[in-house]
């Protein structure tokens, strides 16, 4: 609120109106009904449900293929995120100390932000596969019997290299402005305290890169749960099978491929939850955040 | 001691620093080359040899069957219709977005409002849930509104997330208030303020978010796959793996090289507004958070 | 400590710009030199290739016996105060001071020791577990200059230390460096725009203008004999009054009337622009100078009268007690007051 605020009173609503409309239809309906659903067990041929309270969490939790899913989405995010992380960190402080050809650098690494999962999935199916793709020439030339869709760990390991591919271009480009952001007069201060770069880097550098650090930790959470459809769905070419998925990818299979309308819903819900937390997270970070500038 | 140039001893971080950097760049940019490369050959060269290293003598012809040759299940759809509808999408998404969002921040923001708080709550509880988690009943919303293959149902749901609202508040805050006040005394009411003074204000921000949205819009995936299935309706980046798959259902050889000439120009809109526009985009992206 | 040997030290940036012509001077051991000049002419670059901060790319620097060309900043034994301060915004008081000395291996103890000294010599005890953005802005500088103090260095460099504090606390700091200074006897380089404080606190000013060393001197030797119109423009406020006249036999000419004696022993004839300070000239009634008064600028303890002296806008500074009307007056000007400079060149003669 401003101190001069204006003072009309139907004006307000209606500037208001579109968004709240929009909001209530489509996301507060929705999220009830996905909420209201996961209580319910859904009639195989549509025809109404019955109240079965948290036995679709139960059966969840009970579910070993589902807890699998889970493990997995968890090794997937956290390799995801590390990855991504710390080759976008290793680029920016690169390309932040180079004077020679700085801004093509910086164009070379963020362009791949704007390409979408599926296309950077479709270019991962010819790279990887089976009989023809140079990255499985690569890890037999390794030792390594890769077989794409077949063999579950080669499977993941697409999922995570073409994930993390996609992803370094947002951390490039925040750890980048962030880097630019300290003062040059305190990373000068620090040269005259400190001969060994590497030391510096981390006395100076890193901790007042930090809060761009865990703001980034967040996003790629969310992006290694979510995000990350697009390029799981083209990879496994719509079929997982027995191949890894995500546990957003398994909401979609049981929702619309499996219709179990009660059980996708408790998942729903889960990922909710989760998401909830990780926002509650993120915003006792981001007070620490304004504290540092 | 006198010496009128120093001689400096060479120096190799430099040269680690540029070999980091060029092959952090090769990583970003041989996949879309190959991509490229490869999309030019014939597909049942790809289907044989895959990947290709060296251009072939297919490229026109690919790229002007993936654009003009009618296809899909119903042979009514070609790439130019995609591209249309990626526009559409696009477009549609970033300026609905962009006006929603700028009216809601600006009530929020300029007016006393008794239930302000309430709306604000309302409003910002959406950036936590991503579509992705309330796919299926937004779905299922849709399909009750009667919304399903319409550009409406394509678009507005996307919208239902405050990302926009958030920025246009973060921003419309920094503004200083002796701005309202000037305007108030210059006799400009909310809506004069807000047309002549704090919309020209917001330029910038405006043309920042905008890309941003741009690109989330065009490149969106899971909800066009599930609310379009009118192939009239479909986007590039929902229209490659439909080629993809019919050619697999027709159990002959894929269409790769379509395929991959259709990825080429999917990516092209966006990554070149994303290079043109690259201080806007990346203003937009860095400041959308604090 | 150490002196300092700039040896035809010169840079220039890799756009091809020439920001410092190659220079040479020395710094004693233990003196005060203030680097002063517009902003733009080069001063903190100097000062960064004193630090180490910027590649020398002429001449040779030594500082002490050593030539520190090519020596790693953290290891030319210097501390610097910088504009913005640069604290580290993450570290406390105590590890801010503390940092450079961790880095050169002093045990925790002694560190802490040497904490607790530069903070009661600073008046920082009580702060030293904030945070930097907990501090106000005198307390900031306070932090820079304890970071600097406490590592004991052979040379302080410091670039525009004082401008960012408001002009009270600007005067009692410039005091307390001077001071803090004089004590601990480290040869220091300060570089400032602001003449006054130049004046105030050096041993030596040297003047830059334009990436070049316009004069090298005492405060004294540099107010009171320019080497050039630049310098006397520049130091000094109100500045020196400069006027274009003619010089023949001994005798100036403004405008071809009014005429005041050269200083003594002026071989030189020909075009001249002389330069008055405004305190060097006395109003009196049998003067040979007429002046009109047209703005009278009350300062409390003296006024400066604004006018013209023969067409050309001049400054007169007098005392509080002294009469402060607009219109006609006749000015004494001694020929030793004088001070002549080429037009063209702006050398002094
Ligand atoms: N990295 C650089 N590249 C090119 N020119 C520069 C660079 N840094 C400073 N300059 C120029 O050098 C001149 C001197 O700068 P500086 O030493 O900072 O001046 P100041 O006397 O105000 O401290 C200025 O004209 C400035 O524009
Ligand atoms: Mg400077």
């Amino acid at each position: 609120m401003k101190r001069a605020g204006f003072t009309s009173v139907w004006l307000p609503v209606a500037l208001l109106l579109p968004q709240l409309s929009i909001i209530a239809i489509f996301f507060y309906w929705p999220a009830g009904w996905a909420v209201q659903s996961s209580f319910y067990l859904q009639d195989p041929f549509g025809f109404g449900s019955t109240f079965v309270g948290f036995e679709n969490y139960t059966d969840l939790t009970a579910n070993s293929e589902y807890m699998r899913i889970a493990w997995f989405t968890v090794v997937f995010t956290v390799l995801v995120t590390f990855f991504s992380l710390s080759i976008a960190l290793l680029l920016a402080v690169k390309a932040d100390k180079v004077i020679r050809g700085a801004k093509s650098y910086r164009t070379l690494l963020m362009w791949v932000y704007a390409v979408a999962p599926p296309v950077a999935g479709f270019m991962g199916i010819m790279l990887f596969h089976q009989h023809t793709g140079p990255m499985t020439d690569f890890f037999k030339a390794l030792g390594w019997d890769y077989k794409i869709l077949v063999d579950y760990n080669s499977t993941a390991t697409a999922f995570i290299i073409v994930s993390v591919w996609k992803q370094i271009p947002v951390n490039f480009i925040f750890f980048l402005s962030g880097l630019q952001s300290i003062p040059r007069a305190v990373r000068e201060a620090a040269m005259i305290d400190n001969r060994s770069g590497v030391r510096r880097f981390w006395d100076i550098t890193f901790p007042l890169l930090a809060p761009t650090g865990f703001f980034l930790l967040i996003i790629n959470i969310t992006y290694a749960l979510f995000d990350t459809f697009g390029i799981i769905d083209t990879l496994v070419k719509g079929e997982p099978g027995n191949n890894p998925m995500t546990l957003v990818y398994k909401v979609y299979m049981d929702g619309f491929r499996g219709n179990d309308l009660g059980g996708s819903s408790a998942q729903s819900v889960i990922l909710m939850v989760l998401v909830l937390v990780l926002t509650v997270f993120q915003f006792r970070l981001i007070e620490r955040r304004i504290h540092y500038s | 001691m006198a010496r009128s140039q120093t001689r400096k001893p060479f120096k190799w971080a430099p040269v680690f620093d540029h070999t980091i950097l060029i092959l952090g760049a090769l990583f970003m940019l041989v996949p879309v080359v190959l991509a490229f490369v490869t999309s030019s050959h014939s597909a049942v060269q790809i289907a044989r040899e895959g990947i290709m290293f060296v251009p072939g003598s297919h490229l026109g012809e690919n790229y002007s069957k993936a654009m003009f040759e009618k296809g899909g299940f119903t042979a009514t759809i070609d790439g130019m219709v995609m591209l249309k509808n990626s526009l559409i999408l696009g477009l549609g998404f970033a300026l609905g977005k962009i006006i929603i969002s700028m009216l809601a921040a600006y009530a929020l923001v300029y007016f006393r409002l008794r239930f302000a708080t309430f709306a604000f709550w309302i409003i910002f509880t959406t950036l936590l849930l991503p579509l992705e988690v309330r796919i299926l009943p937004s779905y299922e919303a849709i399909q009750r509104l009667d919304l399903a293959n319409t550009y409406t149902g394509l678009i507005v749901p996307l919208i239902a997330s405050a990302t926009g609202t958030f920025f246009f508040r973060q921003f419309f805050r920094s503004v200083p208030e002796e701005l309202a006040e000037a305007a108030r005394i210059d006799g400009a009411g909310p809506v004069k303020f807000f047309i002549d003074i704090l919309v020209p204000l917001s330029q910038t921000m405006i043309a920042a978010i905008f890309i941003i949205m741009f690109v989330f819009g065009w490149n969106q995936y899971l909800w066009p796959t599930l609310i379009t299935t009118d192939e009239g309706l479909f986007t590039l980046v929902r229209g490659i793996k439909q080629i993809y798959q019919t050619m697999i259902d027709a159990n002959s050889i894929p269409e790769y090289g379509q395929a991959l000439a259709l990825a080429i120009i999917a990516m092209l809109p966006p990554v070149l507004i994303v290079i043109f526009f690259q201080s806007w985009f990346v203003k937009g992206l860095t400041e959308s958070d604090k | 400590m150490a002196q300092v040997t700039l040896n035809g030290v010169g840079k220039t940036y890799p756009n091809g710009f020439e920001a410092v012509k190659p220079s040479s001077f020395d710094i004693a051991d233990g003196e005060f030199v203030v680097l002063v000049g517009p902003s733009g002419c080069g001063k903190s670059t100097l000062l960064r290739m004193v630090a180490g901060l910027e590649d020398i790319t002429a001449g040779s620097l030594n500082i002490g016996d050593r030539e520190v060309n090519d020596v790693d900043p953290a290891d030319r034994d210097v501390a610097m105060v910088f504009q913005n301060y640069a604290l580290y915004p993450h570290m406390t008081v105590r590890k801010n001071i503390g940092y450079g000395l961790k880095n050169r291996g002093t045990s925790a103890a002694e560190i802490e020791a040497k904490v607790q000294d530069a903070a009661k010599m600073l008046d920082l005890s009580a702060l030293l577990d904030r945070k930097p953005s907990q501090l106000s802005g005198g307390q900031r500088q306070r932090v820079a200059m304890g970071r600097a103090v406490v590592r004991d260095p052979a040379l302080f460099l410091f670039d525009e230390p004082l401008s960012n504090l408001d002009a009270k606390l600007r005067n009692q700091m410039r005091i307390e460096i001077k001071a803090l200074q004089r004590r601990l006897g480290v040869t220091s380089i300060y570089v400032t725009h602001d003449q006054v404080e130049a004046m105030t606190m050096a041993d030596r000013i040297i003047v830059l203008n334009g990436g070049e060393i316009e004069q090298i001197g005492t405060p004294a030797e540099i107010y009171h004999n320019p080497a050039s119109k630049f310098v006397a423009s520049f130091m000094g406020a109100p500045p020196m009054n400069l006027i274009d006249a003619q010089l023949e036999n001994g005798e100036i000419r403004m405008n071809g009337s009014t005429v005041l004696t050269a200083p003594s022993d002026q071989a030189y004839a020909g075009p001249v622009t002389m330069g008055i300070r405004p305190e060097d000239v006395v109003i009196d009634e049998a003067g040979s100078t007429p002046f009109t008064i047209e703005i009278v600028e009350e300062l409390g303890a003296h006024r400066l009268l604004h006018g013209r002296l023969a067409g050309h806008a001049f400054t007169v500074h007098v005392g509080k007690e002294s009469l402060a009307n607009a219109g006609e007056v006749r000015l004494q000007i001694k020929p030793d007051a004088i001070r002549l400079f080429q037009p063209e060149t702006g050398k002094a003669i």
